[in-house]
């Protein structure tokens, strides 16, 4: 590994940090026209970092460390997670560092502590986001495995190099494309899993457990689930756009790859409506059943 | 006449020194804890029985991992079974460590029975004890009888390891046990099971059929699920980590049935890695288990309770308990960059070669373990987040957990080298890994190299370029959090005012209005209701028409196995006891009589068949 490389890498995780609102703000931007109406700028996400840095924030009296060290370890976890990443060149990354499931375990730890800083303040809401995004992401978790080691099994190994620089159309890879991105859209708190727009108690999930943050924790956070999105789109596109993965990598494909990726994610969102919670576990294990079926083909070599 | 004293009576591998490692590095630390631990509990001679037994205990499953011929083998491991009863039932004034202990004693004898008669049937094709010749013996039986050996020893030490369905003593009596005993039950005990299978099928028995390793991956499969499920259910805090020791023997078993399977196929290097990670776990679950029922037993000294409902706001008065339950938590949730996390990308990775290198319906059945391994480890961090939060975060709720305090420097030590060893075992994953790797080209009999050696990197050599390195993503994850953490605390000019927690302004927040333990589950019981068949009870007592004055509500879940498998079984027993009572009226004539017609058939039977 050359010292470029590593600045490369570098350089890569910075732009990811930056360009990672900007998805959110698009896809709101996207939504708001679809219902007829003006919506906020496309770079509202930026000026809501601007104002909740510039806030003073208020800390409950009933946390613990833990609640003053979780902003800090999700985007951690978040970022790391950026540097196993590879996004514009599938060799750019620290691909010894970790592969296609460490990503995985790593986003699983900042998840872990935001979840126990939701239970830190002893409110209820925090409490009921904390049990609600823990039992969706468990649920989610086989689909989610299983359609990785079937784009794996396609490339025939889970490193990130082999995984974005294997260049072939399967039906499998499609298909388990398909229960990928309703695991992305659970995992990203869409609807119609959970609803980002919404503060009311008996709906939200990720919005309940982070109801006690403000000021610059509130926007640290909010960051990292940026970051969190991005990472999850850039993984997606290698299943829905396996065709066009490439071992060179082209720079520009990768911008027009999530903004296809977030216009069908804004039009789902319009369109659908929210689920009940429990109606969850129907939704997910659709997903594993459809990932199941992938890795049926992926055995048979389709 | 047998000679029992010119076998061998003592034996040494790599893998009987693998497992005196595992004991030493749980025993230990839990020895030191026991000092503060008991100080205060018991009396003074209690106290002492309570250590000659522990160094007993010790002794005896050291002596089980080294016995050197069956004979030896089982005499330690009755020694084992009967010096871990003695301290189940240590605190025999309650109800519930005699009630414990028995079920204990009982299950541990029927597997026991099993064991016998599988050495009994070894034995018999071998002519000796040793484990030579019972090697060589096996290896010219017929396949029948070698099915049944392995029926009988998987029965027996399935018992021991707290496999589904044979797990229901072990949340009985771990966690009735003292906590440092129940750390070394759980964390090494019942590894000793994991011991006695890999030695008996894959160093006695040789290679067996492919349906050996499926049996065990679904019993595996089985086990994790089950655990864990339950474990989300259970609400004190010692049970909850019994529940977890089922799921995580799954997750070992998950390792080595692939690793016969992938043996069986000759698949050498899926093998190995399986075997390496089943390995890697079992040190692993042996550490984390260890520390987390330590802290547990820190807990419950300092507070007097065990049900997590009670508890609370345990983080501010006992911050390094807290701190090294969190470090167990997240090790036992494979949180990267910690010890679980390595052992199950390992198990996941053995998985991976497998699928790729295999044919057919095994590559079906790796991704159905994927999946269910999947879904435990999710499930196992939901369950730890509920232990860790509710248990340490928020309020207090009760004044036994108000008055809480931290508990004294010899039980700090031995949580805190576990922590360590946690945090050694999943950072230095490189450097231990390989001599792990040792261990199973030893137990497979296959000199091919499964990891590159890299300080930092833990490479798999199977030309796909697949490595993880927990020593670096502790490194990013440590500077990026300490820079901005740092940020944060000193690097802006904004206030941080401390108030309530927001309560939709009715100002009357408290430690009854908390989520608990139970609430927090909800989700789990009402998803996994078709296996758990939850009922609930509530009962208002109304005021007036208007007003209810108090409101009980109860939620229990249904025992399957105890209920359709169990209590079934002791009717059919209790049924055919009362029926033999019969043939025992009390009058010594009639057993005289017993006794005579006994030695009649005896000599009738030498007579005709000429013995």
């Amino acid at each position: 590994m050359t010292l470029t490389k590593i600045f490369l890498i570098c350089g890569q995780v910075f732009f990811l940090l930056l360009f990672a609102p900007l998805v959110s703000g698009f896809i709101r931007k996207v939504k708001n026209n679809l219902r007829m109406r003006k919506g906020a700028g496309i770079l509202q996400p930026y000026y809501n970092f601007v104002k909740l840095f510039s806030k003073d924030q208020v800390v409950s009296k009933h946390t613990s460390w833990i609640f003053t060290a979780t902003p800090a370890i999700v985007l951690a976890s978040s970022l790391c997670a950026c540097f196993l990443l590879p996004v514009f060149q599938p060799e750019l990354s620290l691909n010894t560092t970790g592969d296609l499931l460490a990503i995985f375990f790593i986003l699983a730890l900042g998840r872990f502590f935001l979840a126990l800083a939701g239970l830190d303040a002893g409110s209820s809401f925090g409490g009921m986001g904390s049990s609600r995004e823990m039992f969706i992401s468990s649920i989610a978790e086989p689909a989610a495995f299983v359609s990785l080691f079937v784009i794996g099994m396609n490339s025939s190994s889970t490193s990130v190099v082999a995984v974005a620089g294997a260049h072939l159309f399967r039906i499998s890879t499609l298909l388990a494309g398909f229960a990928f991105f309703m695991v992305v859209i659970a995992e990203t708190s869409r609807i119609p899993i959970d609803n980002q727009e919404t503060h009311l108690e008996l709906t939200m999930v990720h919005e309940a457990m982070v109801l006690e943050y403000s000021g610059r924790s509130l926007a640290i956070i909010e960051l990292a689930s940026h970051i969190r999105q991005i990472i999850f789109f850039t993984i997606l596109s290698w299943f829905l756009f396996s065709f066009l993965n490439d071992a060179e990598g082209q720079w520009l494909q990768f911008p027009l790859k999530l903004l296809v990726i977030s216009t069908i994610i804004a039009v789902l969102e319009v369109s659908l409506a929210k689920m009940r919670l429990f109606r969850v576990v129907d939704y997910l294990g659709f997903a594993f059943f459809i990932a199941l079926l992938a890795a049926i083909a992926a055995c048979m070599g389709m | 006449m047998i000679n029992l004293l010119s076998q061998q009576l003592f034996y040494f591998d790599p893998l009987v020194l693998f497992f005196l490692v595992v004991i030493a590095l749980v025993c230990a630390p839990s020895a030191v804890f026991s000092i503060g631990y008991l100080r205060g509990e018991y009396s003074k001679g209690r106290s002492i029985i309570a250590t000659v037994l522990l160094a007993l205990f010790v002794l005896s499953m050291c002596m089980v991992v080294t016995a050197g011929n069956l004979f030896s083998f089982l005499v330690f491991w009755e020694l084992m079974s009967l010096t871990s009863y003695f301290l189940v039932v240590f605190d025999h004034t309650h109800n519930k460590s005699v009630r414990a202990g028995t079920i204990y004693l009982i299950m541990t004898h029927i597997g026991t029975a099993s064991l016998m008669a599988a050495f009994f049937i070894l034995y018999a094709h071998a002519g000796s004890f040793d484990f030579f010749a019972v090697k060589q013996a096996a290896a010219a039986m017929p396949a029948q009888m070698r099915n049944t050996v392995f029926l009988l020893l998987l029965f027996g030490f399935a018992t021991k390891a707290g496999v589904v369905p044979v797990h229901i003593w072990l949340p009985f009596a771990h966690p009735q046990a003292p906590s440092h005993i129940s750390s070394i039950m759980s964390g090494v005990m019942i590894k000793t099971a994991i011991y006695g299978m890999i030695r008996f099928f894959l160093m006695l028995l040789g290679i067996g059929p492919a349906w050996w390793g499926v049996l065990i991956l679904a019993l595996a499969a089985v086990s994790c699920l089950v655990g864990v499920i339950y474990a989300l259910m259970d609400h004190d805090l010692k049970r909850l980590l019994a529940y977890h020791s089922v799921e995580n023997i799954g997750i070992i078993l998950l390792g080595i049935g692939s690793s016969m399977l992938f043996t069986t196929k000759s698949l050498a290097l899926p093998a190995l890695l399986g075997m390496c990670a089943g390995l890697y776990h079992l040190v692993n679950h042996a550490l984390f288990k260890g520390l987390l029922f330590l802290c547990a037993g820190s807990v419950v000294k300092a507070t007097g309770i065990r049900d997590m409902e009670k508890m609370g706001g345990l983080i501010k008065v006992m911050p390094w308990t807290a701190a090294f339950f969190l470090i167990g938590a997240m090790g036992i949730s494979a949180l990267p960059p910690f010890n679980g996390f390595v052992s199950e990308w390992l198990t996941f990775q053995a998985f991976f070669a497998g699928i790729l290198q295999s044919q057919g319906w095994i590559k079906l059945l790796m991704v159905l373990c994927v999946a269910t391994l999947a879904l435990t480890s999710g499930l196992a961090a939901a369950c730890f987040v509920k232990a860790f939060g509710i248990t340490f975060l928020a309020m207090p709720r009760s004044y036994r957990a108000e008055q809480a305090k931290e508990t004294s420097l010899s039980l700090k030590l031995g949580m805190g080298f576990l922590a360590v060893m946690v945090i050694i075992f999943g950072v230095g994953a490189g450097v231990i890994a390989p001599y792990i790797a040792r261990v199973a080209q030893d137990v497979l009999g296959a000199p091919i190299s499964v990891f590159s050696f890299q300080w930092f990197n833990l490479e798999i050599t199977t030309g796909q370029a697949i490595s993880v390195s927990p020593f670096i993503i502790a490194m990013l994850l440590l500077v990026f959090g300490f820079a901005i953490l740092g940020w944060l605390t000193f690097g802006l000019r904004t206030k941080t005012a401390r108030y309530n927690t927001w309560d939709c302004g009715y100002y009357a927040l408290d430690a009854r209005t908390e989520y608990t333990a139970t609430a927090f589950s909800k989700p789990f019981r009402i998803a996994f209701s078709f296996f758990l068949m939850p009922y609930r009870k509530s009962k208002k007592l109304w005021d007036s028409f208007y007003h209810v004055r108090s409101f009980t509500y109860e939620t229990h879940t249904t025992p399957v196995f105890e209920r359709h498998f169990y209590e079934p079984l002791l009717g059919v027993i209790y049924y055919i006891a009362v029926k033999f009572r019969k043939i025992q009226p009390g009058s010594i004539n009639l057993y005289l009589l017993y006794i005579f017609l006994t030695i009649v058939i005896l000599v009738a039977i030498t007579g005709i068949f000429n013995l």
